[in-house]
């Protein structure tokens, strides 16, 4: 399925994400990184552990409903496979993004702007993972085209 | 207004405008993520404009920010402690990859996204969090099994 090239929305919208995880570090000295986030609001150290998370959590969820403020509309979401494979997916990624301790936002945004040699190797393996994915996928077993 | 009220405000606007950034991008729609690693089908380079402009302006706002002595509302940066490069961080990153790649979300693209109330982003929301207690559980069984044989 074709999608449209959108430089400049992306662009923007990469630009906000840098916002936040450089206010974030700015009040509370922490990692903008979604997989340390949810982790930890699902299994919390302590109950002050879990408020912050809580609250981050909150104010992502609302994103969508600013973005509709702004444009009329809710971000296009359109999901090229079947829901089987949608769920394998979601599992596989939870147990990479454990065992690798971070996934785009800590490792590709926050590591990568740290220049830390850990986070760019993390990215460059799941960049690599991903497009071979979905190589496979897509031109070796014709899924979700 | 007391400190830790402050503190949840503003760590409730640093979500909402990461949600909003994650919406404006196209990280919250698989099918636009995938087609960024589909170079040889439909392919749409708009995810590399994303990391660009995420991390140049990461890079630039944590040179300012880490210059000072610590964050506003805390007493220390914390940063991660782990500079190890071994087979758990390359091994745990490339099925991190193969997920992504099947499912089209990632962590933080899938996030914000659970705002709309679609069912897909339910479903791979549900089925993350069960991939991470499932890592949990091996990871604590490993660690058991290594502090038995030591």
């Amino acid at each position: 399925m074709e999608t449209e090239f959108t430089p400049f929305a992306s662009l923007a919208g990469g630009a906000l994400i840098g916002a936040a995880a450089v206010a974030l570090m700015a009040v509370v000295g922490r990692i903008m990184g979604a997989t340390g986030i949810l982790a930890g609001f699902v299994q919390p150290a302590s109950s002050s552990d879990w408020t912050w998370r809580a609250a981050i959590l909150a104010g992502m969820l609302t994103g969508p409903l600013a973005f509709f403020a702004l444009t009329g509309g809710f971000p296009e979401i359109s999901v090229p496979i079947s829901t089987p494979l949608l769920a394998l997916g979601g599992v596989i990624v939870g147990l990479g993004v454990t065992y690798g301790a971070g996934c785009t936002s800590g490792h590709g945004v926050c590591g990568m702007a740290r220049l830390s040699p850990r986070s760019i190797v993390a990215t460059l393996s799941f960049m690599v993972g991903t497009a071979i994915t979905v190589y496979v996928m897509r031109h070796v077993l014709g899924l979700g085209v | 207004m007391s400190k830790s009220v402050v503190k949840l405000a503003s760590l409730y606007a640093i979500g909402l405008v990461f949600g909003l950034g994650i919406s404006m991008s196209g990280m919250a729609n698989p099918a636009k993520v995938l087609n960024f690693f589909d170079v040889f089908g439909t392919w749409d380079p708009s995810l590399m404009f994303v990391m660009g402009g995420a991390v140049v302006v990461t890079f630039f706002g944590y040179k300012r920010v880490l210059r000072r002595p610590g964050p506003l509302l805390e007493t220390r940066f914390n940063l991660p402690a782990t500079h190890q490069i071994d087979a758990r961080l390359i091994g745990g990153s490339l099925v991190f990859g193969i997920g992504w790649g099947i499912a089209g979300f990632c962590p933080g693209g899938a996030l914000p996204a659970l705002g709309t109330g679609r069912y897909e982003v339910i479903v791979f929301v549900a089925a993350l969090v069960v991939g991470i207690f499932i890592a949990k559980a091996l990871q604590k069984a490993t660690a058991k099994s290594k502090t038995a044989r030591a």
